[in-house]
Order: structure tokens, then sequence, then C-alpha cells
């Protein structure tokens, strides 16, 4: 398999590959690219699929075992596919303090899906998360990397919404 | 998106330049940017730490460690590189301030990064944001790119033959990363697993190199320094702790939000003054006064400064600005095991006292909420705490179990409500804790 | 480094600065109990058993990472220190399975001895145990994570002691696990390193599991039987049905030239022994053209009285024998007394894999001012290579071979001694060879360049083609004060001669030819070679051979093993003695050319060459007997009997009895009660010494003293160190079992003129050992476990 963007064997998008060339001449050691790297394959791909873990590695010149050691470690880095719209709802302190649990709570009844499952459709997946860094505007939700402020169960409905009919906008 | 809040007590320093545009850096530049930078690189190393000495600047991540001393400590001469490293992994809950300064102020970051840049003579620096905060890499990459433009960063910065570069990431999602020596082996590629002290990282740190590390409101607030002068910023607070911080108000209060205000200014004050008090008309419970590390203060315990100092002679901590207010409606034990959730689903797992413990206080701590404990797990839990405190490797395994103290000792009474089957006389367990049950 | 004085408990210590409290503290015999700490792997601070009080440090400190320093004051053992270490051990029993009655560690688990120490048994959390399911890893490593207590010991033998990196960390929290590099199993060397190192019960091995408590074994430190490294392992060995079986194989006493080491065949590939197929009745061939079972006086009877005839009808040269790389120095030094003496032949040989009368006469040479041809001035320290030297040495040169699958031993004795000594190792080869990752410089060279190479070092620019690399390592060497060099069977006859003589240019040098079997260098030490007596001696200089056993030796050399087998198609042999070793597999000899001659094969299975044989004899093998071995450094080393078998015969009682069948006296053979022998009365025997008992039937019936048994090995050691001055070295600590590298001056021979073509390296692999290796289920299953996954690779 060769590392360089432009010649055939990698799995990603010529821009993302490019990327990738790039950003292990940043740093000091390649190595650090890792997580940088995981993410953006993860943006691109969904999750970090055997053949993602299999080029990272290869890229960064290190183990499949060391690059798995790694994800694990990370919460945001996966190894299954989520949804299309990964909706994670702070249920930390200053989010209980103003209904985070709740909000979890309506997600599921409205997603008809637990804590970290997937609609069927693939659209949507649940996670109750850690606080996210909205404490002072709780309860708070993130969608993928967008966060929802404020929120009360009428107000995650618009949002839910908001991103289904983006779907649909996209003609998907 | 989010924004600050204001209050007529409010002292906006490093929030000077919020929602004023200045992520354009020609507002930045309008707005006195990048004068401190060259301000720095006439005073030199020297000057700048000495300047940053006066200003009684502590550090705005945690521990409040000195600032300008803790530059001091790198050594002149080094075999390997050194580097700057901004932490910018903000993942205490209560705390969200972080976020307002990428989102507002980038280039004051930058800035502050050059400062530190020349204090230590590096000639390199980093900028990790924790990985929830995607949307602001967005923002700092343009910011850099800007400045590389300018001729701020790159090559020759501002004409002065030295050379600076910054690198920009995130993290993916792990509290302990915000542990600077965990963050270094993050920043290297690997688990974020903190590293064996000594050597602390301003003598051997990233890529081994002699490193500064510090939160980013600290490093967003040194510009801010050159700009007032080291003596007048130290006079906006108080003995030893100079300067303003952001505070995040966050819980039951008629109105949260972030407020700068001046280090010292009273906690009372802030809840039921800034914060307009405790909303709906409750009553005042319990405040977590600096990020869900540190332990409660009970509502008789709150007229006290909000500096490092005060906060610690009243048996807790400034911490991370992080105020967190519990109205009568709360239950503390459903708070101490939401508090001890996180540090058992954020614990690295490296050591034993807080890999296990955490698990085990997150297990009691579950039971006993939903009603399925006996009397002698609260002493359980508490002897747990105790034989956690200092035992552990970093020093999340104390910001778990200082917490838990805190609420077995002030709220015994409490907990010894939920024994017996009897359960949260608050609300109902949620499912999955019954189950444990 | 200066010494620093401090305090511990009360006790003024000093030792040098930055050594770790821990160590220090060892060193003065206290004990400071750890988990995760483990000498010469990484620090972790990470299980936190260790910490200590010390004076003006507001927490405790963990002695694992705190360096000594001038007036520390520790306290190691207090309440306050008893609490935390207990807590610790409750904290991880909240989640461990309280399964020591049925766990392989019990008895020998860190975890159950703390528990113990500590007072942590009665579990203060009732909390639901998780439980999870055991799984396999590999043929070698099973996993049981409840147990786990995330020490890292595993992970770190394996990436930096291993240089294999196959564990791995992952998830966080309680949720960290140990993982192996395939997601679900291990791809890896198999050593079982890290099986060792577990201070629980976590990573337990194939063969041992669940089989008995530690207590139910003895214990016998040997020999391995594989490669040419000679490593200690301690066999643990329970009573069976027909015996002592061998259960484990393992490392725990430490003090061997292998250190922590051991590879699978050390650890885990003693498992031939207990093999159902195994010879256990001698077999002779019937008229049908079948072997058939018959019992020992049969058999040896039979071979005897058709050696004699042969012997007398046709004289010795028309009988040949072919001695085994496993047997001990004893049982080979034997064969070729009893060939030279009895059978009145110098057809002996046996396989080689190295060429040590080469190595021989060039260290000879190099000893003896102007002895060689060539005139080369003396050389002063210019001497042989201990293993041990490996684990010290500044500088090493690592010509051929590849020490990471035939040497794993000195692989891992080279890369402890870079890793923690920051040794320079210089490696050329045809091959990119693992241990290239350790080298200060690699030079990769074409197969047949070695002798270019050496050439090209000792100043010859025009020898290899202007390249960058050879001249830095050139120039490298060059600079060394103290220099080791090993070398591969790449190296042969005058190749040997050249490099040696390449040393001369360097100050202080040392060799080591590297040959392949547990006793090759035995084999060619004591004379099992056509031209050659014990020693080196040409056998046209027996004098002081004659003189010791006599009677007059064949003074012309007898057939190699290549000619034997061309002597025996001619129709020019009529027996062959094959003792131990299976040349028709291993040549591949045609089988048809023995088909005239009379075969006796000893040996423990029924190997290729066994099948053809007209009479077979069940040998013991190595764990089953005592004796001396020489690895391929020159250690000499003792092995003791571990195991023992029903109906199998020590090669050495066998060559004994069929000297008695053939009419010798056995007291000329094995001269015991002569010059004061230093007989062996048990303490070489290990575990059981049934021995006595066994024979005392036949000692009367030969009139012969019980104590003095002619199957006493260590009267032909006494024999062997009058006429072997090499192996003069002290006999106490030989029999305590400690390694005793051979004296210099072991050549006294002129070079002799190798044959090159008769050295035949096995090319054995981590996990093949030759013929013997085959009979391993343990390594037949790994070497199938990575089929698969090899072609796929491909
Ligand atoms: C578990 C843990 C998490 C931490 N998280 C953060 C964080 O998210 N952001 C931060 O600035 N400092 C965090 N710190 C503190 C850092 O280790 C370090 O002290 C700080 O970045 C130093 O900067 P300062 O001197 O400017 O405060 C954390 C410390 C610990 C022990
Ligand atoms: S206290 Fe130990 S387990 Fe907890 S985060 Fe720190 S190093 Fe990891
Ligand atoms: S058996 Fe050896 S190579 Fe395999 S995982 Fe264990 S230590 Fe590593
Ligand atoms: S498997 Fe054994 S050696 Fe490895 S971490 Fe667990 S307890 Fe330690
Ligand atoms: S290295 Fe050689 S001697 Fe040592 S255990 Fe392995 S096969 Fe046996
Ligand atoms: S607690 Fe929910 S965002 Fe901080
Ligand atoms: S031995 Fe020191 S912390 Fe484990």
């Amino acid at each position: 398999m060769s590392t360089q963007s432009g010649q055939p064997g990698t799995i990603f998008s010529p821009a993302l590959a490019a990327r990738f060339d790039k950003l292990v001449t940043l740093y000091p050691v390649k190595r650090s690219a890792l997580v940088p790297m995981l993410l953006y394959a993860q943006d691109e791909v969904g999750y970090l699929s055997d053949p993602v873990i299999a080029e990272v590695a290869q890229r960064i010149g290190i183990t499949e075992l060391d690059v798995r050691n790694v994800i694990s470690y990370y919460s945001l880095l996966r190894t299954k596919p989520a949804g299309k719209y990964n909706v994670q709802v702070c249920t930390n302190i200053s989010c209980m303090l103003r209904g985070g649990n709740e909000i979890l709570e309506h997600c599921k009844k409205k997603l008809g899906i637990p804590n970290k499952g997937v609609t069927p459709d693939g659209l949507f997946s649940l996670e109750e998360v850690e606080c996210i860094g909205a404490c002072s505007w709780a309860p708070a939700a993130q969608v993928n990397y967008d966060f929802h402020e404020n929120l009360t169960p009428e107000k995650i409905d618009g949002v839910l919404a908001g991103y289904k009919a983006a779907n649909r906008g996209t003609g998907k | 998106m989010a924004t600050i809040s204001t209050h007529p007590d409010c002292v906006p320093v490093v929030s000077y330049r919020f929602g004023k545009g200045a992520t354009a850096i020609d507002k930045y530049l309008e707005l006195d940017g990048y004068k401190s930078a060259r301000k720095a690189l006439e005073l030199g190393p020297d000057g700048i730490i000495g300047e940053m000495k006066a200003s009684n600047l502590r550090g705005r991540g945690g521990a409040g460690f000195p600032t300008g001393l803790k530059w001091s400590f790198v050594p002149k001469q080094a075999p390997r590189p050194k580097y700057v490293l901004v932490n910018g992994d903000e993942s205490e809950p209560g705390t969200c301030k972080d976020r307002l300064i990428f989102e507002h102020d980038p280039h004051s970051v930058i800035e502050g990064v050059i400062i530190a840049g020349l204090a230590i003579q590096a000639k390199m620096g980093f900028i990790y944001l924790r990985g929830e905060y995607r949307y602001l890499l967005k923002i700092m990459e343009k910011a850099v790119e800007d400045a590389y433009a300018k001729g701020f960063l790159g090559k020759n910065i501002f004409g002065s033959g030295i050379d600076f570069d910054i690198v920009t990431q995130t993290g993916a999602g792990a509290y302990e990363v915000g542990e600077e020596s965990a963050l270094m082996e993050s920043l290297e590629g690997k688990r974020g697993v903190p590293r064996i002290r000594p050597p602390f990282p301003a003598v051997v740190g990233l890529y081994g190199g002699p490193t500064i590390i510090n939160n980013a409101e600290t490093i967003a607030t040194v510009p801010h320094i050159f700009r007032i002068g080291g003596a007048e910023y130290a006079k906006l607070g108080t003995e030893r702790n100079g300067g303003t911080r952001l505070f995040c108000l966050s819980g039951h209060l008629q109105r949260p939000g972030v407020y700068e205000l001046p280090m010292g200014y009273n906690l009372k004050r802030m809840i039921y003054e800034v914060g307009g008090g405790i909303r709906d008309g409750k009553k005042l419970k319990a405040v977590v006064p600096g990020g869900s590390s540190t332990p409660v203060l009970l509502p008789e315990e709150i007229d006290i400064g909000m500096d490092f100092d005060q906060v610690g002679k009243a048996g807790s901590m400034l911490g991370s600005g992080g105020v967190v207010v519990l109205d009568e409606t709360v239950c503390i034990v459903e708070f101490a095991l939401r508090t001890m959730k996180f540090y058992q689903h954020e614990s690295c797992g490296w050591c034993i006292p807080c890999r296990e413990g955490t698990d085990w206080l997150k297990k009691s701590l579950t039971r006993l909420h939903a009603g399925g404990a006996v009397d002698k797990d609260i002493d359980n839990i508490r002897y747990l705490a105790e034989n956690m405190l200092g035992r552990t490797f970093c020093p999340l395994g104390d910001a778990a179990a200082m917490p838990t103290l805190g609420f077995v000792k002030k709220f015994r009474k409490e907990f010894e409500d939920h024994l017996e089957g009897r359960g949260c006389p608050y609300h109902k367990a949620r499912e999955e804790e019954t189950a444990l049950v | 480094m200066a010494d620093v004085t401090f305090t511990v408990d009360g006790k003024k210590l000093t030792a040098p600065a930055g050594t770790l409290l821990i160590e220090a503290c060892r060193t003065h015999g206290i004990e400071i109990p750890a988990f995760c700490y483990y000498p010469g792997l990484s620090l972790q601070a990470a299980c936190r058993m260790c910490v200590v009080r010390i004076e003006k440090v507001p927490k405790l400190q963990t002695a694992c990472t705190t360096p000594v320093a001038e007036n520390m004051v520790v306290t190691t053992e207090s309440p306050e220190i008893a609490q935390a270490r207990k807590a610790t051990i409750e904290l991880l029993l909240g989640n461990h399975p309280l399964d020591c009655p049925v766990c392989d560690a019990g008895g020998e688990c860190e975890l159950q001895d703390m528990t113990f120490k500590y007072g942590a048994h009665e579990s203060k959390f009732v909390e639901i145990k998780q439980h999870r399911e055991e799984q396999q890893w590999s043929p070698v490593v099973f996993f049981d994570r409840p147990r786990c207590i995330l020490c890292y010991r595993c992970v770190r033998v394996c990436g930096e002691g291993m240089d294999v990196w196959a564990l791995g960390i992952q998830n966080r929290g309680a949720g960290a696990v140990i993982a192996p590099n395939k997601q679900d199993h291990l791809e890896c060397e198999e050593c079982g390193m890290c099986i060792d190192i577990c201070p629980v019960g976590a990573l337990t091995s194939g063969t041992y599991r669940y089989k008995t408590r530690p207590w139910e074994m003895n214990h016998v430190g040997t020999i391995c039987t594989h490669c040419g490294d000679g490593c200690r392992t301690t066999l643990g060995v329970r009573r069976g049905d027909d015996g002592m079986d061998i259960v484990r194989g393992d490392n725990r006493d430490k003090s061997g030239i292998n250190g922590d080491f051991l590879c699978i065949k050390g650890r885990y590939a003693f498992d031939f022994a207990n093999r159902e197929d195994r010879l256990t009745k001698p077999l002779i061939r019937q008229a049908d053209g079948k072997l058939a079972p018959v019992n020992w006086d049969q058999a040896i009877e039979f071979a005897g009285k058709k050696l004699r005839e042969i012997r007398d009808a046709r004289g010795g040269g028309a009988i040949g024998v072919i001695g085994s790389n496993r047997t001990t120095n004893e049982e080979a030094y034997l064969l070729q007394k009893f060939a030279r003496t009895v059978l009145g032949t110098n057809n002996i040989d046996h396989h080689r894999t190295a060429d040590y009368p080469a190595f021989a006469a060039a260290l000879n040479h190099s000893i003896e001012p102007g002895a060689g041809s060539s005139g080369t001035p003396a050389l002063a320290g210019k001497a042989e290579a201990s293993l041990r030297d490996f684990a010290s040495a500044k500088a090493i040169l690592m010509l051929g071979n590849d020490p990471t699958e035939q040497h794993p031993g000195l692989a891992w004795q080279i890369r402890t001694n870079v890793r923690l000594n920051n040794a320079r190792l210089y490696v050329a080869n045809h091959e990119l060879i693992k241990l290239r990752r350790q080298a200060t410089s690699f030079l990769q060279i074409r197969e047949g360049d070695y002798p270019a190479l050496i050439a090209y070092l000792g100043g010859d620019d025009s020898a290899l083609d202007g390249n960058g690399e050879a001249a830095k390592l050139r120039e490298a060497i060059r600079g060394e004060e103290s220099l080791l060099v090993a070398f591969g069977s790449e190296f042969r006859g005058g190749d040997v001669s050249a490099l040696v003589r390449f040393g001369s240019l360097l100050p202080t040098v040392k060799f080591a030819c590297l040959a392949d079997y547990v006793n090759s260098r035995g084999a060619a030490d004591m004379g099992l070679y056509p031209d050659l007596l014990p020693g080196y001696v040409p056998v046209g200089a027996a004098a002081h051979f004659a003189e010791e056993y006599g009677s007059a030796l064949p003074a012309q050399p007898g057939f190699d093993l290549v000619q034997m087998f061309d002597a025996a198609e001619r129709g020019a042999l009529g027996a062959l003695y094959v003792v131990g070793s299976n040349p028709i597999a291993r040549y591949g000899v045609d089988p048809a050319a023995l088909s005239n001659t009379f075969l006796i094969v000893q040996d423990m299975f029924l190997t290729e060459t066994a099948q053809l044989a007209d009479v077979v004899l069940p040998a013991a093998n190595l764990y089953e007997k005592a004796g001396t071995v020489t690895n391929a450094f020159g250690d000499l080393q003792m092995v003791k009997k571990a195991a023992d078998k029903a109906g199998v015969r020590t090669d050495f009682e066998l060559i004994v009895r069929l000297a008695g069948a053939l009419g010798a006296d056995p007291k000329k053979l094995v001269p015991f009660g002569r010059r004061g022998v230093q007989a062996d009365f048990g303490q070489a025997r290990g575990a059981q010494s049934g021995e006595v008992d066994r024979h005392g039937v036949w000692l009367a019936a030969h009139h012969l003293e019980p104590k003095l048994s002619p199957f006493d090995p260590f009267a032909i050691l006494d024999e062997i160190q009058r006429l072997v001055p090499a192996y003069n070295v002290p006999h106490f600590e030989l029999l305590a079992g400690d390694d005793q590298h051979l004296r210099p001056g072991l050549v006294r021979i002129e070079d002799a003129g190798s044959r090159r073509d008769l050295v035949l390296p096995s090319n054995d692999t981590l996990f093949s050992s030759g013929t013997l290796g085959r009979y391993s289920q343990m390594l037949s299953s790994v070497m199938e476990a990575r089929k698969p996954a090899e072609t796929a690779a491909d």
C-alpha cells in the first residue's frame, strides 16, 4: 500500500489523503498526527473501520494494535458506525440541575432508541455524554459537532426536526 | 454562539474584545492587538518574566500556580527544543470559559503563545482544544493562518529575526487529557496517561523538551497584562491573586452565565447579585465553587472572596472557576453520584486507587441512591474516598475523592435518609440504577 | 556515580546516586512490595503498592520512582503505609475473582501474598463482580481478564524486552484491559515471557493450565535441550503413570546465563517427552521385515553380537558411528571412546552446524605466537566470549546468523544490553534480520560477501564496492576499545581464521562461533569427528589418550558422515550405530543406501532413520539424565535429571551396555574409582534417584559396587577433565549449577583443513528444533496457527 495520495491504495478521498500527507509533516514526530488523523478519517468514513485503522497505522508507521490502543482511549472515536446525526446529550452536573436527564429521556422516547442506540434508518444515534463545556447555558447537547444550548423538550424537538429536514434537503 | 454575560461589577480584561468582531485580525489589530507581542520582543526573556511575576497572575486551569514563576523554571539552555503548550481541553464539569476566548478572541491566545515563546526562547507552540470544540478549531486555524499572513508567525516574526510556529489541533474526548502531562502524551499521539513527575514539564515536557503549559485563559490573559501593565493588572485582584478571571455560573441561578469578575470577588454576591439569586424563589442548598472537583460549600460558608487562598481557607478550592449552584430540590446523593459517574468514566485507568476506587464509589453510590445500601456502606464510601486521596498517580483521583468526602461529611444525614430500601426522597432513581440493587 | 547516604527505617544506608529507592532497599534486604515495578523495565508508578513515607514530603511517595538522595529519611513500614497498601489490595480484590483454589498462580501469586501480608482478605465491598470468560489468545497464551491487576509488566516485557510489542492496553478507567495484537488473538514469538512475569494468574500457559498446583510439583533446574544458547530452565515435574512427567517449564531461577529469558522452546517444548508415540520398548527387525518389541537383554545382546561379528570379520573400519547434538558431553565422549577403543574405528561424526575445528584452530593460532602458517602476531586477550559477556559488553559485532530466530537467548541478552546499558551493536547480514532494530549501524551485504566484508574491515578497500555504510561500520568498529564478535555458520574454514586474524587489529576482542543445538559444541569438543579426538587432538597424535585408555587407538582418520553413507552404498559399511541423530532426514540420504548395513538406532521416536533400523533402542532425553553440556559459547553447564520415563535408558547406559555385550570391560570404559574419582552420589540426579535401585541387580551381576556405578557420568567427566584441559573447570561450582566458561587453550591443533560442505546449518526458527521439534505438540500447534495468516500476508 502506498502512503502518498494520488497513488492507488488509499481508502480516503484525495482531499483527505492530501491533508494527511501534510498533517504528518507538521509535528516534530509523525505520531503526533495520529489523533487528528483518526478524527478526520472518522468524519469522512463515519467510523474507524478495520481498513481505516490499517491505513492510518501504515501512514504513521506504528502497529494497528497501537492505533487501537489509542482509539479505545478516546470517547469521541468509535469503531462502529453511529447515526448520521449523533445526538449527544449532556447530563453532567450543571445540565442535570437544569433538566439534562429529562432531555435525554425525551430524546430516547422521541427517537425510539436507548442510550448508544441508532435509529433503524441510520439517521440518528443517541448518546449520554459528559460535560461538553456549555454549563452556563445548560442543559445542552451536541449533534455531531454543533452545540444546542438552553434546551427544553420542545426546543430539542425542533433541533431534531431541523436535522431531519436538512437530511431530506440533501436528497438522501 | 456562546456569549459572555455582563453585570455592572464585571471588569472586562480578558473579555475586553469579546463581541467586537476581534476574530478578524484587522479588528484585533485595531483593538491594540499584537502590540503586546512587540512590547515583549523589546523586553526580552527576563523582562517578560519580570512583568509576569509582577502581575500576580495565577494559572486559570485549576491549581492556581503563579504563571511568572512557572515560566522562570524553564532552563535557559536545553539539549532539546522548547515548546509552549496551550491547554484548551476545558472539560471540568461546570467550566465553559475557554470556549468563549477561542470563539471571541482567538488572536489573544496566539499573541499569548508568542509572548510565552519569547519568554523561554521556544520556536514552536501548540494549541490543543478539546475534541468537542471542533467549531473552535476552525476559528483558531483561520486566526493562525491570518497571523502567518501578517508575518506574526512563521519565519522572522515581526521582523525580529526570530522564528515561531503554531500548530492547532483537537483532542478526541477525554477529561484526563486536560492534565498537563497526559495532554503531552495525547499530543504525541498516545493514550492520555499522565507521566511520572519529576521531571516536570518545565524541564522535560513535550517531545522531551522544556515546555510551558498553561490554561487557555492564562495564556489569553498574557497580552492583556502587557497591554495594561503587570502591576496594574495585579491591582485588579487581591493579594497574591492578581487580576480578573472568567467565572462560569451555572445551576439553579436566575442568570447563569460566564462573567469576568475581579479575583477575590465575594461568592455570596456572585450568586445573589451577579447571578440573580436562586431561580423560582427556591432556597440555596449548596455551592460547588470551582468545578466538579472542588468540595461543596454550605450556604453559611459562602461569604468569602473568590481567590485561591480564601476559598482554600474555607476548605474548598477556586479550581477552574466553575461555580455550580444547587437549590433545595437537589438530592445530594444523586449529585454525588453524577459527579462520581463522571470521574469513573474519565479515569484513565492507569493506577489502582483511582481506577478501582472510582468504579466502586460509583457502584456504591448508585446502590445507595436506589435504596439498596446499609449503614456501613456510607462508612465504606468515606473509607474508599479517604484511601484514594493523595494516593493516586495524578490529581484526578483526588478530584474524585475530595468532593465525595465533602458530600458525605456535610450531608451525612441525607445519605442516611436513603438507607434500607427507602431510596431517594427527592426523585426516583434511574432505571439502570434500580437494576443494580 | 558518587554514593549518597540516607536512612531507611532507622538504618543508615549508602547507594550510588540515582539508584531507585526500591532497588537500594532491596540491596540492603528491605523488601518493598511492588506489582508494577520490575527491574530493567520502564517505570510505571501505577500500582501504588510501593508507597513509603519520606520526611518533609507531604504525600506518600512511590519508592519505585524515587531516586535516593543525600540525607533522605525514609520509613517503609508504618500503620499509615500498611493502611495505604491494604486499601489498594482491597480495591483490587473488589473485582478480583477469589478463585485462588483453582488458579494456576495459586501458591505463587503476588496478590495472594500481599493480601495475606496486609490482612485485606475481608472484602468491604459487596458489589457484584464482573465475570468474563477466559480467552485463548494463542497456543501458548491464555488470558483471564478479571484476574488482571493491570501492572503492565506483560506489555513491557513483550515490547521493551522482546521487541515484539504484541500486547497493548485498551479502553480506559475500569474498562481498561490488556489486549492482544490481532484483536482476539496473538501473533507473536510465543515466548511466554508475559506469562512468566505476570504477578497473578491472569496470563497462563496452554501447557500448564489447570494441570497441577505449584506445591504438587518438584522443581528441577536444568538446561534447555533445544538451541545452542543453553538457557537454564526449571522443569516442574509430577509423578505420572509411568515415571515423572514434566508439567511445566519456567524460569523461576533467574540466575542462569539467560537471565530473565526463555523462549517458547525452553519454556514449553518439553512436551515431546510425554508423547504417546514415544518408544518405550526396544525393537528388533523380524524375519517378516517388521520391527517388533523385544526385551532389553535380547536387544542389547543381539546388537552387540552383530557388531562383534562385523568388527571381528571385517575390522573396525567397516563400522560407522554417528553421534548426537543433544546428548551430554559425557555421552558424546563415551561414544567416541567406545567407537575408538571397542569398535576400533575412527568412522565417527555428527551433524555439524558450525565449523568448530576451524574456530579452534584460528583461536589457537592467535594464542600461540607464530603458530599459524600465516605467522600472525600474538593476540593476547583474543578469546572466546561467554553468553554472559553479551549482557554487559560495550560493543558487539554480529556477523551473519539471525539470533532472534536461531539464538533467542543471545538475541535477548543483546537487546537487553542495548536497552539498559546503551551498548553499541553493529550488524552485518544478508537478510534484514530483526536484531537490526537494536543496531547502532546495520549493513546489508550479499550472501556470499562475508569473506569480502572481513577483508574490507581488515583494510582492503577493494573488497567491497564503495559503500558508505560499510566505511562507517569499519570506522566505528575500529574505534571500539573492546568488541565481542559473534558469527554464524556463514563463516567456515578460512573465513573463520580470516575473521579471527582481523580481530588482531583491535585492542580487545572476543569471539563466539554460533552452532545450532544444545550440545553441538560439546559434540565437537568431545571428538565426534573422524579425524579429531576430544579437544580437537588429531587422531594421529593420540599418545596421552592411548595411555589413559590403556589401549591403542586407530591412527588413520575415518569416514566423515557423508563418506559413511557413500561407503554404505558401496557395501563397505557393515554396521552403523546412530545415537540421537536423524541423518536420513537431515542429510536427505536415500534409504536404499543402507540396505546392506546393519543399523542400530538409539532414539526417542521412530524417526526416518529409526524406521530403517535393525535394532531400535529407546533412549532418554536430556531432561531425563544428568551430565554436562556446552553451549555454543563454550559455557559448560550441568544438566540435572528432572523427568523419568519407564522403559527408556540413557544413551550413556546404552553405550556401556552395548560395550558390555561386545565383551568390553565396563571398568575400562568408565574409569570409576580410578585416580580418586569424584563419583556422583546423587547430587546430579535431580528429583529422584531411582536408578541406583533399578540398576542394583545389573551391578551385582557384574560384581560392581553399587556406589561406583558405571552409569555415572561424573566418572567420565573426571576423565574428560584430565584429557581436555579446557574442561578442567572447578567441579564444585559446576555441580552447584553455576555455568563455567571453558578455559582457554582448548585447542592444540593446526588448522586441519576443514570441510565447508560438512557444516549443515539447521535453519531452525523460533518454532522449530530439528527432528525433535517435530515431536513437540506445542511447537506444531504454533506453526499450524500461523500458517493461514502467513499465506494471507503474501
Ligand atoms: C484531571 C485533570 C484535568 C485537568 N483538566 C484541565 C483542563 O481541562 N484545562 C486546563 O487548563 N487545565 C486542566 N488541568 C490542569 C492542568 O494539569 C495544568 O495544571 C494546567 O493546564 C496548567 O495551566 P495553568 O497554570 O495556566 O493553570 C487538569 C488537571 C487535572 C489533574
Ligand atoms: S489518578 Fe490514576 S487512574 Fe486516575 S486519571 Fe490519574 S493516573 Fe489515571
Ligand atoms: S508470548 Fe512473548 S511475544 Fe507473545 S505476547 Fe507474550 S511476551 Fe509477547
Ligand atoms: S496480565 Fe498479568 S502482567 Fe499483564 S497487566 Fe495483567 S496482571 Fe499484569
Ligand atoms: S533460547 Fe535456546 S536455549 Fe534458550 S530457551 Fe530458547 S531454545 Fe532453549
Ligand atoms: S455540565 Fe453539561 S455542559 Fe457542562
Ligand atoms: S511498584 Fe511503585 S507504583 Fe507499582
